[in-house]
């Protein structure tokens, strides 16, 4: 099954891209988990904890302050106002 | 004769060390240059996904928000002039101000009111020295502009919108700032803001076609929550260009005052020198008058 291609944006810069199997986070409605063939979608982003399972290497977390994202033919492109990663030696991994 | 000399003496070492701090002020723009480029392409991605999530909610539902819908009546507009904190950047700031002046023109031929927003102590100080009134200024940092600057400026600006013309609101907004071309062209720029026009586009190829999203929660809530980024997102975007074209002002002033300068010490080397030969001649027919006289008694 093909992968996610995900691109986590802030105000003034890339915060993460990579390829994922997994992207779990907050709407203002409830939590949503999005795999792979997924449905295009346009959401407002909660403030929290979103966790991304890349291809290569573990999970890992970013925090973000609220934002938007949008998910189409497997491109999820997160917004957020500002994002942080959590420490972790996967994340790093990925940082362009 | 002796005084000219040292006329010009002076005027020489006070150009030199003039020419120093172009030289050192040329550099240091150079420098910080290259960061305000980096950060105008580091904000790209950001104003894309915001710019295409907009355009996506606007031709998928039809939803009127208030700040799409063009008023009845446009009685008053905000005007937000970007300028610099510092001059010795050539005519940046003089420009900028100029095509602000052009418009606040316009707008008062049209009927309207003008508010007018600032951006950097040279605009405040401009518009000081006229004694004219403006709304609201915010300065500092206008040479590596903070995010936060652009959240603050789109507040005030969100709640004058939102207010009503009685109370002191406006209407529409625009701004002007200086787009950044390339090194060598930056363009003063009037953009409006508000109200957003929505434009219809055709789709040449079937890849920029966007698809049919799914909305969450509803598509008025969507846009609530993106529009005032999107609006944010322009003015980050219009300010960090707004600096790289001053910083690229300044390294430009700053070449042509060095250049300028070393044109200057060459003109004054060449009379000092000048008045240096004159005097020695003078000596010398001075001391050869002296001796012809003694030999003649």
């Amino acid at each position: 099954m093909a992968n996610l291609e995900v691109e986590i944006v802030a105000a003034d810069h890339a915060v993460w891209s990579g390829a994922a199997t997994l992207v779990k986070g907050f709407t203002s409605e409830g939590e949503i988990g999005i795999l792979p063939g997924h449905a295009p979608l346009l959401a407002v982003l909660a403030p929290g904890l979103l966790e991304i399972a890349p291809v290569d290497g573990g999970r890992f977390s970013v925090d973000v302050d609220g934002g938007f994202f949008s998910v189409d033919s497997n491109r999820v492109v997160i917004v957020a106002d500002g994002a942080r990663l959590q420490d972790g030696t996967a994340a790093n991994a990925g940082i362009r | 004769m002796g005084a000219q000399i040292r006329v010009y003496r002076q005027k020489i070492s006070s150009t030199t060390s003039m020419q120093k701090i172009f030289k050192a002020m040329e550099l240091i723009a150079a420098s910080r240059i290259g960061k305000a480029r980096v950060r105008v392409t580091a904000s790209l991605p950001y104003s894309n996904a915001i710019t295409r999530a907009v355009s996506a909610v606007a031709s998928q539902s039809e939803v009127d928000h208030p700040l799409t819908t063009e008023p009845a009546q446009i009685r008053r507009a905000a005007v937000l002039v970007m300028t610099s904190d510092r001059g010795l950047a050539g005519s940046y700031s003089a420009s900028v101000l100029k095509q602000a002046e052009h418009l606040i023109e316009l707008l008062h031929e049209e009927g309207k009111d003008v508010t007018t927003y600032l951006v950097g102590r040279k605009a405040q100080a401009y518009f000081d020295f006229r004694g004219r009134e403006y709304a609201k200024v915010w300065t500092g940092g206008t040479d590596a502009p903070e995010f936060e600057t652009a959240r603050e400026l789109r507040e005030a600006l969100l709640q004058d919108f939102a207010t009503d013309f009685e109370e002191g609101g406006v209407d529409e907004i625009h701004v002007v700032y200086t787009q950044f071309k390339s090194m060598v062209v930056q363009e003063p720029t009037v953009i409006r803001l508000l109200p957003l026009e929505v434009v219809e586009e055709e789709v040449e190829s079937s890849s920029d076609l966007l698809p049919l999203y799914e909305f969450e929660p509803e598509p008025a809530d969507v846009l609530d929550a993106l529009l005032p980024r999107y609006i944010e997102s322009r003015i980050f975007s219009a300010l960090l260009q707004a600096a790289a074209s001053e910083l690229a002002a300044r390294q430009r002033a700053m070449k042509t005052a060095g250049d300028n300068a070393s044109d200057l010490i060459k003109k004054y080397t060449r009379l000092r020198n000048n008045a240096r030969q004159a005097e020695i001649t003078q000596e010398l027919s001075e001391i050869v008058a002296g001796a012809d006289a003694l030999n003649a008694s």
